[in-house]
């Protein structure tokens, strides 16, 4: 299946886009999810265990993905 | 209450008016601002960006916790994004109560829980025309000590 995952602030610059499409199994893991990005994209980009949200709620990496879901990885917030 | 993540100036009068009534004994205003220096850098501005449609909802649920951790506090709380100048206001809290002790500890749980989990971020920039993203933490946080993460 295709996933749709976004991607923000210095995490958007390391990949160079906001948006990717990564193709996984069905029932892969957030924590499978983010290995494939980093496979894809470069090590070096993404830390092994960033900050997911899956549906915009933050989510554990044993979360399963599902194909509509927005899956999100989200660099440490500085709001305030 | 209030909370919403805006594109314009934060008019913190406003918040107070909004939580405030004749049963509030106290209102707390907090406004964090923009700073000239950070990490000894001479800062310019900074530019805030949001995953917007899940700042709005954490900002929400945090106001909603607060409200319900702290009974009797009138909550207003705004966000602001885009790029801001020096001295300019990033976020405004109003915490209204019938005594101030309420209203002070409801307006300090609300940043600290703001800076903890609502998905925003900050580039600075710099005197020296250069500009950086600014992690508060190691990037590496375990995604199962957040908030939602057992849900």
């Amino acid at each position: 299946m295709t996933v749709r995952v976004l991607l923000f602030a210095s995490y958007a610059d390391a990949v160079g886009a906001a948006e990717i499409h990564v193709d996984v199994p069905d029932g892969t893991t957030v924590r499978d999810l983010v290995a494939a990005v980093r496979a894809r994209h470069g090590p070096d980009r993404l830390p092994p265990a960033p900050m997911v949200a899956v549906n915009q709620r933050y989510a554990s990496h044993d979360t399963s993905v599902s194909a509509g879901d927005e899956i999100a990885i989200i660099p440490p917030v500085a709001g305030g | 209450m209030h909370s919403a993540i805006v594109e314009r100036p934060i008019e913190a009068a406003r918040l107070m008016t909004r939580v405030s009534d004749a049963s509030c004994g106290a209102v707390v205003l907090f406004v964090g601002t923009v700073r000239d220096r950070n990490s000894g850098r001479a800062v310019t501005g900074i530019e805030y960006s949001a995953y917007r449609e899940m700042a709005e909802r954490e900002l929400a649920a945090i106001v909603a916790d607060a409200e319900a951790r702290f009974p009797g506090v009138h909550l207003a709380v705004e966000h602001r994004i885009g790029y801001l100048a020096l001295g300019e206001a990033s976020i405004a809290i109003a915490a209204a109560h019938a005594h101030r002790a309420l209203a002070y500890d409801a307006s300090r749980h609300v940043i600290e829980e703001t800076k903890r989990r609502v998905p925003i971020w900050k580039r600075e920039h710099y005197a020296d025309g250069t500009r950086e993203w600014v992690h508060a933490g190691s990037g590496r946080a375990a995604s199962a000590a957040l908030p939602g993460a057992a849900r």
